[in-house]
């Protein structure tokens, strides 16, 4: 049986290793930026080749291991802290600490959810379904895209969950970087800024695709 | 000043409690908030009813003893004091205060507002000390310690194990009290040669004692009556996962 501590370790690391998937996530996507022509091509190929790259292949498990574990550990720690935590019939306790900081648990299933959506959108079309081909060959992932975010609730959806997945980061790498043992202040507070720019950054960044997409590619 | 209080009334450990009201005429408003309770307890025993008990000892605000939840919040609105320093003037005439005890699984109620602390007790004694052979009283400068270590080492030392942490934090966690206490013994030269064994072992007494994980949300800080900083709780993780890494078996 891990420890209290040691489960939040797991926590740390494989959030950790979501976080920056994240980063490399958006560093690809950034490609739907560009202009229509060129981005349909280019996005298709970035694709072929993720897809047929054996390292990329084994981060694949990696992250979906990741993803299996942080919710199962999430689920683990929330059951426990509910049942170990006081109840009150009058309750202020929440004037302490942030609303996010409280619901972790509700962000992060939320996140989850939008992620089975996203995977079933994209990812289970891409690997188990027939998408078309594009000029040079490669499946067509670019027009997919579109599609999706040519709805307008699809939007929404996409748009929504990342202000949940820039909450859920703005406390979880706080909270991560607490678990590894950073207790230096001043470098406890550049990795508050720096966890919290990171989060805003990424989520406006990946919120912002499905609208540009929604306004400018017809 | 008077006051309409809603008292939490638990018979025994083994009884369902409930909140009862009580109200009080022409109080002091520089009362503190335990003689409030005390004038009640009088008018209590005068009309043959029991008393509300609830823990209280030095009554300055340095031994840990007092502590109930005041409006749901640890010892009450203003932040960075214990019960027995909270003054009546705090609130305002007519008010209706909603006092419960500190509640989590590892906080079981004894008595109305006591509840058992005792498991912090169980913690400190599997690593809360400095395994020394007794002897003459060494000199003071045989082991040289900077005056801001020695500082920060007390800064963590100043926790009275009040139970407040426990109480405010959503998930019932010990990590601002065991931290502290890890922390203090982990500064300085004295402490570090058990480090790696006190932190083990605290931990493992933490978990046995059913109290939750620590999920980062610091409120326990705001409502420290000691202001015992969450880094404590940071230094703690540092010292388990080395811990982790360096032990020998």
């Amino acid at each position: 049986m891990l420890s209290t501590l040691s489960k939040k370790i797991l926590m740390c690391l494989t959030g950790l290793f979501l976080a920056f998937f994240l980063l490399i996530h958006f560093l690809g996507n950034l490609q739907l930026f560009l202009p229509q022509e060129q981005a349909h091509l280019q996005f298709n190929a970035y694709s072929h080749f993720l897809s047929g790259n054996i390292l990329i292949k084994i981060v694949s498990y990696v992250l979906y291991l990741s993803i299996v574990l942080h919710a199962i550990d999430g689920l683990v720690i929330t059951i426990k802290n509910k049942k170990t935590g006081g109840d009150y019939q009058s309750d202020q306790r929440g004037r302490a600490s942030k609303w996010y900081s409280r619901n972790m648990g509700i962000l992060g299933t939320l996140i989850l959810i939008f992620l089975v959506i996203h995977f079933q959108n994209f990812w289970y079309v891409y690997k188990f379904g027939a998408p078309p081909l594009d000029a040079k060959g490669n499946k067509d992932l670019y027009v997919l895209v579109i599609a999706v975010f040519q709805q307008w609730w699809y939007v929404l959806i996409y748009v929504l969950s990342m202000v949940a997945l820039c909450y859920h980061l703005i406390h979880g790498i706080h909270s991560a970087v607490r678990t590894l043992g950073l207790y230096h202040p001043k470098f406890v507070h550049w990795f508050k800024v720096i966890g919290t720019t990171y989060s805003i950054v990424i989520s406006i960044g990946f919120a912002l695709m499905p609208i540009y997409i929604f306004f400018t590619v017809n | 000043m008077n006051l309409h209080l809603k008292i939490w009334r638990q018979k025994d450990n083994q009884t369902a409690g409930k909140l009862v009201a009580y109200d009080l005429q022409d109080l002091n408003p520089h009362m503190s908030f335990l003689e409030m309770l005390d004038s009640l307890n009088e008018k209590l025993i005068v009309s043959g009813e029991e008393p509300v008990e609830f823990d209280h000892d030095c009554r300055e605000g340095i031994c840990g003893q007092c502590g109930v939840m005041i409006n749901g919040i640890a010892h009450g609105p203003l932040k960075h004091t214990t019960t027995c320093q909270l003054h009546l003037r705090s609130f305002n005439d007519n008010d209706t205060i909603v006092i419960e005890p500190f509640r989590s699984s590892a906080f079981p109620v004894k008595k109305d507002l006591k509840v058992d602390r005792s498991a912090f007790d169980r913690i400190i004694s599997q690593g809360g000390f400095v395994s020394i052979n007794t002897g003459q009283a060494p000199d003071a400068t045989v082991i040289p310690i900077s005056h801001e270590l020695a500082e920060e080492a007390f800064d963590s030392a100043a926790c009275i194990g009040c139970g407040a942490c426990v109480a405010t934090c959503k998930n019932g966690s010990a990590a601002l009290f065991t931290s502290a206490k890890i922390t203090h013994m982990a500064l300085l030269p004295q402490g570090k040669e058990e480090r790696n064994q006190r932190v083990l072992n605290m931990i493992k007494q933490m978990d046995a004692e059913s109290f939750g994980h620590c999920s980062n949300t610091e409120a326990c800080e705001v409502e420290c009556p000691q202001g015992i900083s969450v880094l404590n709780i940071a230094r703690m993780n540092f010292e388990y996962n080395r811990a982790l890494i360096f032990k020998k078996r």
